[in-house]
């Protein structure tokens, strides 16, 4: 086979990967631009997706197209009590404060996903078959065809929801200066609750899709949600596009990497990536020094 | 203010005099170090539900010569220093005479210092062929080595005259492990190793290995780690439409890896315990009665099937058992009892333990399986 399938190979691999980091990513920048905190339960919040769909699917026999929108239900409901319970009290308290309550939070999750379900890995069922389409001489599955429509949907509501909703328009507002949005009359406090509503259910999807071919266990939210959010520091915290762009490249350099220098150098690549932007470019690699984040 | 402080004292002496005579009475400790919890959870698991089982077992049945087991069970956490820290507890607290576990290699070997100091004996149920080569003194194991799965497969390889060979393997220990005996035994079988690539335990796509695998245009791929990662591989292998032998390790011989990769582990061949395909065994082979035996009390105790790992502990347990039964309950007793082991059919296979063989297996507890039609059957 010649270099360029292969690279074909590579890039196509790389995007359908990136294109969940993207969407964990999206997660972590929706919550941190109403509150200021990053969510590092938001890797959970994907674990939870894929879990309680496998638990939907094998303990209640649901049909696929039913144990999904009602998994992401769950989930959303999972992140509006985590707000309301471990968030809400402490408004009062520095952003350093909150990022160890959503750690804390995370540790939490994980465990009584370990003790209500099980420490066994889990497979979902792949949405429309495993026969692998070819492009040019490289493969793909169709299941990365969802994942990349499904993650291009999510973003094309996102960029509507946050530009032509009242909603979306308050929560940017929100995140400009919540004194002077709390003046205008908009509910603050509401807002960080809609974010991580927001949150809980994108990533909760992102569990789900990613869950047939990936395979989903109680453990798998520490190292998704990692990547997520290194895609949404390359993408400066930014809840559109440039986080989109940040977990492309992410999966693609992680999958150009493994392909052509070693496999082991993977997930290195992912935090290199990630401390190389924090010290030279801690605004994004698209964003502009003090700009605004969206 | 002294006097309640005298009595409390005068309780806690008599409490433990009482508990200290008890045992001397009536009970064996024997300690168990398993990965309860932690990323090895797959093996401590069913490891720690197997030793009780058949400790349970024996104490119904009348206990060793009369007197009672008592299984001391700690969750080493699949961490080596917590391993350490537990195994100088059942050593110093709670006077063990013999320990079985840990679950992985890495915490085995740091473990064996420790009971080689105190002179008491372990049987690991690790796979890793370094923890009895060179033999220490009273340290043993019940999981077959590394290098007779590997053998297996290279004999296999060699019939069917494939030597271009890819291998695909995980970055931690039982990766490691697997990777330095199929580098160190490709040559004796005339094998050329054209890849030798790995992936991290939590990788969720392997289509980048795989892609240059295919180009390297290799014969075979061996694949060795445990549950996910190769359900993964054996995925992405039938997306990049490849299509030579696929070979796995022995670390997912289970159902469990069927039910995970669908219908990509279809044809996937790979070195296993007896223990998956008990029911396929011809009559006369040795180890038929206990594998039959050891599933069906697993399953009517857990409700699930007893895999390969629940019968590490299983033969550690039982090899313990006929040791005291026959060397007495002393730590120098049972050592020297399990070095005298000879034909006990186990779980694992037939065990041979001698002063200069401390792992006791032959190739011959493997067997080569295959998937077919989402079902393990022997390979031809």
């Amino acid at each position: 086979m010649e270099l360029g399938t292969q690279l074909l190979q590579y890039l196509l691999s790389g995007l359908a990967t990136g294109a969940i980091y993207a969407l964990i990513g999206i997660g972590f920048s929706i919550i941190y631009n109403a509150t200021g905190i990053i969510n590092f339960a938001q890797g959970e919040f994907v674990m939870l997706g894929g879990m309680v769909t496998v638990f939907l699917l094998k303990a209640h026999h649901l049909p696929l197209w039913a144990a999904i929108p009602l998994a992401v239900l769950i989930v959303t409901l999972v992140g509006f009590l985590f707000e309301r319970l471990a968030i809400r009290p402490l408004r009062k308290a520095t952003p350093i404060s909150l990022v160890i309550v959503t750690i804390g939070g995370s540790i939490l999750l994980r465990g009584l996903a370990m003790l209500i379900w099980d420490k066994d890995t889990h497979s979902l069922p792949s949405f429309s078959g495993d026969d692998p389409i070819t492009v040019a001489g490289a493969t793909v599955l169709p299941q990365h065809l969802w994942i990349l429509g499904i993650t291009l949907v999510l973003i094309t509501l996102n960029k509507w929801f946050f530009s032509h909703t009242i909603s979306g328009k308050a929560m940017r507002a929100c995140s400009c200066n919540p004194r002077a949005a709390a003046l205008v009359g908009i509910d603050v406090r509401r807002m960080v609750l809609f974010s991580f509503v927001i949150s809980a259910a994108m990533g909760a999807l992102a569990g789900i899709i990613v869950a047939p071919l990936t395979m989903t266990s109680y453990d798998v939210g520490g190292m998704l949600g990692l990547k997520g959010f290194c895609a949404a520091i390359i993408g400066g915290m930014s809840s559109g596009l440039p986080t989109v762009l940040g977990g492309l490249i992410l999966g693609v350099l992680e999958s150009l990497g493994a392909g052509l220098i070693s496999s082991g150098y993977k997930d290195a690549i992912a935090f290199i990536i990630l401390l190389l932007i924090l010290f030279l470019r801690p605004q994004g690699l698209f964003g502009k020094p003090e700009s605004e984040r969206v | 203010m002294s006097t309640r402080m005298m009595t409390t004292a005068l309780v806690a002496a008599m409490l433990l005099l009482s508990t200290s005579l008890a045992c001397a009475a009536g009970t064996i400790k024997i300690g168990a170090l398993f990965s309860v919890t932690g990323p090895p959870a797959f093996l401590g698991e069913p490891e720690r539900n197997s030793a009780q089982m058949v400790v349970n077992e024996i104490n119904r049945s009348g206990g060793i010569r009369g007197q009672q087991l008592q299984l001391v069970v700690y969750d080493t956490n699949g961490d080596p220093t917590k391993a350490v820290q537990m195994a100088t507890r059942l050593i110093k607290d709670d006077h063990v005479v013999a320990i079985i576990g840990p679950s992985t290699t890495g915490e085995t070997m740091a473990v064996i210092p420790v009971v080689e100091k105190d002179r008491i004996p372990m049987i690991s149920c690790s796979a890793g062929s370094k923890i009895t080569e060179p033999v220490k003194r009273y340290v043993f194991k019940t999981a077959q080595n590394d290098s007779l799965a590997v053998a297996k497969i290279y004999e296999q390889l060699q019939r069917q005259r494939l030597q271009r060979v890819a291998i695909l393997t995980v970055s931690d220990g039982f990766g490691a492990s697997g990777r330095e005996q199929l580098k160190a035994l490709a040559g004796r079988y005339g094998i050329h190793l054209v890849v030798d690539d790995t992936y991290g335990p939590k990788d969720t796509d392997m289509t980048s290995q795989l892609t240059r695998i295919r180009a390297s245009q290799a014969q075979a791929l061996i694949v060795w780690g445990t549950n996910p990662g190769p359900a993964v591989i054996a995925k992405n292998f039938r997306q990049l439409g490849l299509r030579i032998p696929l070979y796995m390790s022995h670390g997912v011989s289970s159902k469990k890896f069927i039910a995970l990769a669908g219908a990509a582990a279809e044809g996937v061949k790979l070195p296993s315990g007896k223990v998956l395909v008990a029911d396929l065994l011809p009559k006369r082979d040795p180890q038929r009665a206990a594998l039959l035996a050891f599933i069906r009390d697993y399953q009517r105790h857990y409700r699930t099937e007893g895999d390969h790992f629940a019968g590490h502990a299983w033969d550690a347990v039982m090899l313990l058992k006929m040791a005291i039964a026959n060397g007495g309950a002393t730590p120098e007793g049972i050592r020297q009892a399990l070095e005298r082991t000879r034909n006990f059919h186990g779980i694992g296979g037939t065990f041979n333990y001698s002063p200069t063989d401390h792992a006791g297996l032959t190739k011959d507890a493997f067997v080569m399986v295959q998937v077919r039609r989402g079902n393990w059957v022997l390979a031809p």
